[in-house]
This record gives structure tokens, sequence and C-alpha cells, in this order.
């Protein structure tokens, strides 16, 4: 891998072919331009730049004080992060892959989640943690988890999860300047997948800190899932790496003259049931797509939801296609555990077409 | 030795290493005893031999501290009482550890910060903290009664040493913009078996951050001796293995403590790099009033640690200096009744929280998900039905602390 001369150039603007990475490394950059209370650490966020080189150049542009390696231990970054937060700045932290995050689940459980509200609103801690997640890399034991139930059952975590190259950009920056830690999920297979964006456009959405309200004129997305793909058939529920097979199996359903919506949820916490409610009410059939196991997980969630608030409009129960309730498989099994078109597809057909 | 080479480079480590160069790292390595400044009969401890030399405090700062510690004797007492009355359902004391208590707010300027435990509601106090906001979350309103920014005062931590990272992020924060804070961290001897304290230790040295960890060694965590904990030499001994400083100290000699601490804040503040303190103390009641400590210490053991209570120690130097006279006792007294009865006063008050304070703190604006379940306990509360279910449920629990 070559060195990253893209980052070095704060001039890199207009429209451009990004990876998925380099917006993460461009919000990053952004955000440490804007504010110099913004400081990224993690273990080999420095020179490496990151295993997947999502903060690469931040050590050279910034210098070693505002992007460091740590020692070895996640408890250590989340909780470092915690008390730098207390003491007026803007950690970014990595967990460099989903399940080394563990060590520090204290520490976010515990200390992140709680202390706004523990103190009343009177600290509040403005810290991203970003965790590499989910697989489809083949990917050893401890490298591909979908963690993301953990934080989403935790008050007081905002979740959040890209699907898509600008959305990568726009939430991160979000993330950081959001007055609540973030928990902010990477789909990793997604790292070196390439959009066409308009940075200009992207980053005037920042010009200001971003507000849930919408006050500038600039509505957040945290908070806000998207229509990806609208449809009038059966609405397909999905969030980051399992987006791109619920947008496939759009596609070939259409082909099969069958017309299927597509859903990005984007932010698990919070939750945009408005979005969610709309679309279950336009189509009365779902399906909800995530890689997690399906028990008590995200998609669980998702379903239970829709079903409480949109039963009369139901056409047909709400089916999850989800991993199975396994440990994540070994690399060549993950084809067979990963919810893909035809798992997807099959769902569908499920959905008691002959009875409507 | 240490390798961090701002530790290295500091010219008061280097020439405190000046005897001990080399691989053995010996300056590292605590004093040969706990450094012990007035013996437990109220003498002038002499012939002690430290790696540094400390100077007993001025007799002006002792009494000051003496003043400290006959309110945290109150505070004890007042909250043993207000236990048995049912007034909080839970209080862990530390009677008997008054002096490292006092000692941690004394040894701090204000623009420093203090991270303690839930043991330690009198260095909250000491910081200036109200003491009903200090025993809030133990009166069991909220989590917590005041706003640590206010007082440069971490809320007091549950889990076992996890503040003690927040501290090196307070410290690592504060030397990234070359502001001269100092924090300083509690914990037990139990939370040095936990990961995070040594993740903190190593992280304070690699970063070389402004902290100072104090390790109040009570000699049980609830139930568990010391023993049990560790077999190092002593846990001011777990220094070296993270590059900094360790020192022992009596916990029960204020005067100790203070020159310890006083001369760890110095070296941190200066640029010197963290270090790790242990003081021997013991706590004389039982870990909280829901723990039975007879079922696993002797009576026996306990006496023996009544002469070295470090109340009457310093009283009697202070008295035999003629710097205590009965004006002063009387205005110490007076200052701790006023504490006292600020407790009793508070938890003796009916209050009633909020319920809907639930969600109005989890995130800086409420989800639509939390302000609809705020409504709906808003309708229950209009109809009387929370009420009821919480009069039923509103037993006290037992447990951590």
């Amino acid at each position: 891998m070559t060195a990253a001369p893209a980052i070095n150039a704060p001039a890199l603007s207009g429209v451009q072919s990004l990876t998925f990475a380099k917006a993460l490394t461009l919000a990053m950059a952004d955000a440490m331009e804007a504010d110099p209370s913004v400081v990224v650490f993690g273990v080999d966020v420095g020179k490496l730049g990151g295993v997947f080189r999502v903060t690469d150049g931040l050590t050279s542009r910034f210098g070693e004080e505002r992007c460091f390696d740590t020692p070895l231990a996640e408890s250590g970054i989340v909780g470092m992060a915690t008390g730098m937060a207390m003491n007026g700045m803007r950690p970014v932290v990595e967990m460099q892959f989903d399940a080394f995050a563990f060590p520090a689940f204290e520490q976010i459980t515990s200390h992140v989640a709680k202390t706004g509200n523990r103190t009343r609103g009177q600290v509040r801690l403005p810290l991203v943690i970003r965790i590499p997640y989910a697989g489809g890399i083949g990917g050893v034991e401890h490298h591909c988890d979908s963690s993301e139930a953990h934080y989403a059952h935790t008050p007081g975590l905002v979740v959040l999860t890209p699907s898509s190259v600008a959305d990568a950009y726009t939430l991160l920056r979000e993330a950081i300047e959001s007055p609540d830690p973030v928990v902010f999920m990477e789909p990793k297979k997604l790292y070196f997948t390439k959009a066409t964006v308009d940075l200009d456009a992207l980053r005037s959405r920042h010009s200001s800190p971003a507000d849930r309200g919408g006050a500038n004129g600039v509505p957040s997305s945290i908070g806000r899932a998207t229509v990806l793909r609208e449809g009038t058939d059966a609405t397909l529920i999905a969030y980051g790496p399992s987006v791109a097979p619920a947008l496939a199996a759009a596609e070939t359903a259409a082909a099969e003259g069958r017309s299927l919506q597509v859903i990005d949820v984007r932010s698990l916490v919070p939750f945009d049931d408005d979005t969610v409610n709309a679309a279950v009410r336009s189509t009365g059939r779902v399906v909800v797509v995530a890689e997690a196991p399906g028990f008590a997980s995200m998609a669980s969630e998702i379903a239970a939801r829709i079903q409480e608030h949109c039963f009369h409009s139901l056409a047909a129960p709400v089916l999850r296609v989800s991993g199975f309730d396994v440990p994540y498989p070994p690399p060549r099994l993950e084809k067979y555990y990963l919810p893909g078109v035809d798992r997807i597809l099959d769902a569908v057909d499920r959905l008691q077409w002959e009875e409507s | 030795m240490t390798n961090h080479p701002e530790f290295l480079n500091h010219p008061g480590n280097a020439a405190l290493q000046a005897g001990s160069r080399g691989l053995t790292g010996e300056y590292l390595l605590p004093s040969a005893e706990p450094v012990r400044l007035i013996n437990a009969d109220g003498t002038a401890h002499s012939g002690g031999k430290y790696k540094e030399s400390y100077t007993l405090p001025a007799p002006e700062t002792l009494l000051q501290g003496y003043g400290g510690l006959v309110t945290g004797r109150r505070i004890n007492e007042q909250a043993g009482a207000l236990v048995r009355q049912g007034r909080m359902a839970v209080y862990p004391s530390s009677y008997g550890q008054e002096a490292c208590q006092v000692a941690a707010g004394m040894c701090l300027r204000r623009s420093d910060w203090l991270f303690p435990t839930y043991r330690d509601s009198v260095a909250v106090i000491g910081r200036g903290v109200p003491p009903m906001a200090a025993f809030e979350a133990l009166r069991g309103d909220w989590h917590s009664g005041f706003d640590p920014n206010r007082y440069n005062t971490a809320l007091p931590a549950t889990p076992l040493a996890t503040q003690l990272l927040h501290a090196v992020g307070v410290a690592h924060g504060a030397k990234l913009r070359g502001e001269d804070t100092v924090v300083l961290a509690l914990c037990g001897d139990g939370a040095t078996s936990e990961g995070d304290f040594h993740v903190a230790l190593n992280f304070a040295a690699v970063f070389h951050v402004p902290a100072v960890f104090l390790v109040q060694n009570n000699q049980y965590a609830i139930s568990v001796p010391l023993i049990h904990q560790s077999v190092a030499p002593s846990l001011a001994h777990k220094a070296i293995g993270y590059g900094m400083p360790g020192e022992r100290v009596d916990g029960n000699d204020l005067a100790a403590l203070l020159a310890v601490l006083g001369s760890a804040v110095d070296r941190a503040r200066n640029g010197g790099g963290p270090a790790l303190v242990e003081a021997h103390t013991y706590r004389m009641e039982a870990h909280t009033n829901a723990d039975d400590s007879t079922r696993y210490r002797s009576a026996a053991e306990v006496a023996q640690w009544v002469p070295r209570d470090p109340l009457m120690r310093l009283k009697k130097y202070l008295y035999d200096a003629g710097a205590l006279g009965s004006a002063a006792a009387e205005r110490f007294a007076a200052a701790a009744e006023e504490t006292a009865q600020a407790l009793r006063d508070g938890l003796n008050a009916e209050t009633r929280p909020d319920p809907l304070d639930m969600f109005r703190f989890v995130f800086s604006e409420p989800t639509p998900q939390l302000r609809e379940q705020g409504r709906q306990l808003e309708a229950e509360l209009a109809a009387g039905q929370a009420a009821a279910g919480h009069a039923s449920a509103a037993q006290p629990s037992a447990g951590r602390p």
C-alpha cells in the first residue's frame, strides 16, 4: 500500500471518487481541522494509519498529539477517552476489530453510556468509538462479529452504521459533533468500496454543529433512516453491511416483476420509527435483513416495533433474514452464514403473496 | 529504571535517581518501611529511613488537617446512625481511614482533580461538595448530587478501578493543553487486582501524565483479606513494573500522608510524571451496613487497630505541641456538628424525586422513543397507578457497594 498523499491535501474538494475508508478519513481530518479539541487515538492508528488505513495520514498532518498510538488495551483507550472528554476534548477512538472492543465493554456500558445521565446532563461525553464490524472479508475468529445489539441495548449510546461512502463522511462528522457518546459501527467489507461524491456538498452540511432538530435548515442524519429504493410490493429494512444484499435482492426482484422498497436504518439509536412505519404502511409486507445472529437482535427489535406500530397495515408477519445463532463461522463457511440475495428473496416469497 | 525520556530528563528525577542508576530501578521501589512522621502514641517519629526526605508539615497545616479528621469522623458516625435509622439503604464507611480522605483533599489545589470511589464521601466533602450533594446517591434520589466540573471532583465510582482511567484521561487532556493540573485517583486494595488498575498505571506512565494513584489498603475487599488479593511485597511495589515511583505510607498518619502525597503531587505538577502511593490503613467497620464482618475477621484483629487511630494520634501530637487548645477543639467540633446536622436534615427530609427525570438526561435531547416512554409514565402518574406500584417496590436493597 502506498502512502496517502490525498489526505495530506486539504484542498481535496469537489466531485471525487472516494473509498468508504477515505471518506471516513476525510471526515476525521475535516473535524480535526475545524476543532482543535478533536483527537484520534487507538492501536496502530498513528504511523501505520490503522489496519484498514482509515486514519492514514492524520498523524503526519496533525502531529502526534492529535493522532497517536496507545498501549494495547481497549478499556484503557475508552477509559482515557472518557476522562479526556470530561476535560473538554473530543476523542475519536478506534477499536480495530469488533470483538477486540469487549475488554472496553465495561467502560462503555458502565461509564460512557451513563455519565450524562448520572450527572443530570452536566457532564456530556462527546466521544466517538469507531468499531469495524461484521464479516464478508474472510477474517479469522474474533474479527467478524456483529456486536451492534450490545451497544443498541445500552441506554445512553448513540449507535450509527453507514452503508454508503457519502453517509460514511456525513455520519462520522455528525458523530464527532454530537454532544452524546457515539458507537460508530463501520462495516469492514465496505472499506474499499468506491463511490463518486460531491465533497463540497457534503462539507457544506457541516459549516455549523449538527443539530437533531435541523434548526439550521440542514436536517441531521442521526436518528433518520433513508429510503434507498422505492417499491410497492414489500419493504426490505437493512443497515450497514446488509444494505448491499438488500439492494441487490430488490434489483433481482424487479427483473421478476416484484417491486421492493429498501430502507437503510443508518441510525440504530436513536431509531427512526417514522420513516420505517411510513414505509411499512405503504407496502404492508416487511423483511428485516441483518447480518448479526437473529436471536435477541436489532432485527428482532425492528420486527417487534413494526408489529406494535403497524399491525393493522401488515398483510403478512414481519420476517427476519439474519445470521444464524452461531458464533461467526470460519472463512470458508461464511458464505453459508451471511444473508444473501437468495435468502432474502426466499423470505419475500414467504410473505403470503397468494392471500393478498 | 524507567525508560520514559520525560522521566529521565526531569531534573528532579535525575537527582533522585543519582544513587541508583541502571537496571535495578531501585528509585522506583518504595521505602523499606511505610513512611511515618507521627507515631501511634502522638510522638514525632524519628529514625525512619525513607528513599526521599519527608518533612513534618507545619503545625497550622496539621491543625487544619485535624479539623478535617474531626469532621470526617463525625460524618462516618452520623452516616452510621442514619443507616441504622433506615434513612438510607447503604453506607460504605471510611471510619478509621479518615486520614487518607483528608490528605487527598489537602494535597490538591482547587484546579486539580480528584477521582473518588464509593468509600470516599469524606474526601468528596473535603473538596467543598455540600454534604447532602455528596450523599445524594446514597439517599437514592439520583445517581449523583453534584456537578463534577464545579468542584473538579469526579462522581464516586462503584465499579472497581474503572475511574483510574478517567483520571488518566483528564490528566492527559491537561497535559496536551499545557495546564498544570494534577489528578489524584483513589482506589482500594481490591481494585489493584482489576485489569483497569494495571491498564491505568501503564497508560499513565507511557503518556507520562500528571496523575497520582493513592491505594487505600484497608486490608479487606469486602471479606477477602490482602493475602488473597496479592502476594507482592507490597502494593506499592507494583509501580516499578510500570516505570513509575512507588511509595508506601502509614495511612493513619496524616502528617506522613501529606508529606508523601504532597511530594508526589509536586513532582507530577512539575512534569515528573505519575506515582503510586499505598497507604496502610484499616477499615474499622464492615464493608457496608449490609456486610457482617464478624464472619471473616476477629474482634482481636480489629482491636489491634484501635490504638493506631488517625484522629487520636494527631490530637495527642498537636496537644503536646501546644498547637491545639480548647478554643480550636470547640471550633472543629462545631464545624463537624454543622456537617452532621446537614446530613441529618437532608436525609430526614421527605424528598420526592421526579420520576420523569429518568428520561431527561439519557441523551442531550431525548430520543422519540424516550419521549414516548416519558408520556406513558406521565399518564400512569396522572392515573395514580405508578405511585401505587412504587410503594410496593420501595424495599431497601442490599448490594454492592
